[in-house]
């Protein structure tokens, strides 16, 4: 008898190097595919098990997954766009000259990493209000909520210092007229504005030094709470069920109601 | 279910439905409320789901950038200020607040306090009970109401924002709509309102005020700041 896709996977997770890359083996068992997420550095932030009715659309209308898929496509275009790009001036503005007419591909890539960047911002907001307006920030989910307020203003600082980049008028003069309101903070304010932007004005200093927070350390600040707030789902007992939500019982449960 | 305690199940069979047991010591008292639900397995149904939603959604922003192009304009030049030199859209909300207010107040203060204000949320009690604001204590809580409105009114007026005032009048109009209503209501939607949390108004107002304020920023703001219609340009 022929064999189906799905055995020849199976026989493809059962050989040597396979099984040395990925500790829980083959087999479809609940146990099997409970160890498929345990066994994974980066799966097991989730928990195994899920409940069916948070799966549903209206639950969370899906909103912190695709901010999610956005940190993701923006993480993999702009590392494309790296390769392109010099962060000094005049030659970012250059760059993205190039980018637009030169590059084969580089208007899409810029294009995809532009609307998704935007797309994000929208959804963190989105994401945020949903969870708000389902009261899922309620103990013990207190400080995932923080967490999250953490997530918004990176999301936020990761755009804002994206729209340096290009070196145009748009951008120069969006950054400029934002980094002027550091210099209102009482006391200290010129002193954030100038470390901000490397001077007292928006110059080559600002474009490194944003190009840096940019690429570097915003992406890994987003990376690292990301990791916290899906780990602190599963710690805090899985997504948040509202009674008003209809559960779906299973049958042992009923079963037991029944008696 | 059950009138016990405390109940606590292994499956015979621990290779197949691995599941937690509760360890409890001595002299706590334990009332376990388990509600046994439906569960899916994370791997592959749940990943399998986000896989989709993530990739309907990469299709919809594909499709965008093959259609639309990011804006380039000229080399930056800071000899030549654009008017009106606008911030990313969102911060729009917070540069028409800066029209209005000295920037302490619209780049720093009101900034700082909504965040402040969203970071506290589910640290304070009443937010945790979410009870219907107006259902408890109500002459009293109308007479805050009204305190709070009319001073934020006032303010508004006195600095002509009112691009602000109009969401805030609004709010307020359902707010005092709620206050007449009961959880014994006829209508659903009265009951629907008589239901809501103090934090629910505060929360709907602010976000009834950054969609406003960043349309109006991003639509309807020309030269100088200057109100323009955006299908008369
Ligand atoms: C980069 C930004 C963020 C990402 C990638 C993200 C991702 C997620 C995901 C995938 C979930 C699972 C359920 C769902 O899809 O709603 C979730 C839940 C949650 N998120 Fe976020 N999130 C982000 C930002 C935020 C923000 C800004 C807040 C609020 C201030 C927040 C608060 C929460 C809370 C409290 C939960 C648990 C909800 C529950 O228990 O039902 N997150 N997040």
């Amino acid at each position: 008898m022929a064999k189906t896709v799905d055995q020849y996977f199976d026989d493809l997770r059962d050989t040597r190097v396979w099984r040395s890359i990925f500790r829980s083996g083959t087999g479809s068992s609940t146990l099997k595919r409970s160890l498929a997420i345990q066994q994974n550095v980066f799966l097991h932030l989730f928990a195994t098990k899920v409940r069916r009715r948070m799966l549903s659309f209206s639950a969370t209308w899906y909103l912190g997954t695709l901010t999610l898929g956005t940190f993701l496509m923006l993480v993999v275009t702009g590392i494309l766009l790296m390769l392109y790009y010099h962060p000094s001036v005049p030659q970012a503005y250059a760059d993205t000259k190039d980018l637009q007419f030169v590059v084969s591909s580089g208007l899409f890539l810029r294009n995809l990493h532009r609307w998704s960047a935007h797309a994000m911002v929208f959804l963190v907001f989105a994401h945020m209000f949903k969870v708000f307006y389902r009261g899922a920030y309620r103990p013990p989910r207190e400080f995932n909520w923080v967490i999250g307020i953490v997530l918004l203003l990176v999301t936020l600082l990761l755009s804002y210092t994206g729209y340096l980049l290009p070196w145009d008028q748009l951008a120069y003069w969006a950054i400029t007229v934002g980094s002027n309101i550091a210099s209102a903070v009482p006391v200290f304010g010129d002193k954030i504005h100038f470390m901000l932007l490397g001077g007292n004005l928006v110059n080559a200093n600002a474009l490194l030094r944003f190009y840096v927070l940019h690429c570097m350390i915003l992406p890994l600040a987003a990376i690292f709470f990301i990791a916290i707030h899906f780990w602190r789902i599963r710690k805090d007992g899985g997504l948040y069920a509202h009674q008003s939500e209809p559960s779906t019982l299973t049958k042992t449960t009923l079963a037991k109601e029944a008696q | 279910m059950s009138t016990k305690d405390f109940v606590t199940g292994m499956d015979s069979n621990a290779r197949k439905a691995p599941r937690r047991v509760a360890f409890i010591t001595r002299r706590t008292s334990a009332q376990v409320k388990a509600v046994d639900e439906e569960t899916l397995q994370t791997f592959p149904e749940v990943l399998f789901r986000a896989a989709v939603a993530i990739e309907v959604m990469a299709i919809g922003l594909v499709t965008m950038a093959l259609l639309f192009n990011a804006p380039l304009e000229g080399i930056a030049d800071p000899s030549h200020t654009p008017n009106p030199a606008k911030a990313p859209w969102y911060f729009l909300g917070l540069q028409e607040m800066l029209h209005y207010f000295p920037p302490v107040v619209a780049g720093v203060l009101v900034p700082g306090l909504v965040v402040m204000a969203l970071v506290v949320i589910p640290y304070f009690n009443i937010n945790i009970e979410a009870e219907g604001l107006f259902l408890k204590d109500r002459e009293r809580r109308l007479r805050i109401f009204y305190i709070v409105t009319g001073a934020l009114v006032l303010f508004l007026v006195v600095f002509r924002v009112f691009v602000a005032l109009v969401p805030t009048l609004i709010v307020a109009a359902f707010m005092i709509l709620a206050a007449q209503s009961s959880p014994q209501s006829p209508s659903a939607f009265r009951r629907y309102l008589a239901s809501k949390p103090l934090s629910y108004w505060i929360m709907s107002w602010f976000l009834f005020e950054l969609v406003v304020l960043t349309a109006i920023g991003t639509f309807f703001r020309g030269p100088g700041w200057s109100w323009v219609w955006p299908w008369r340009s």
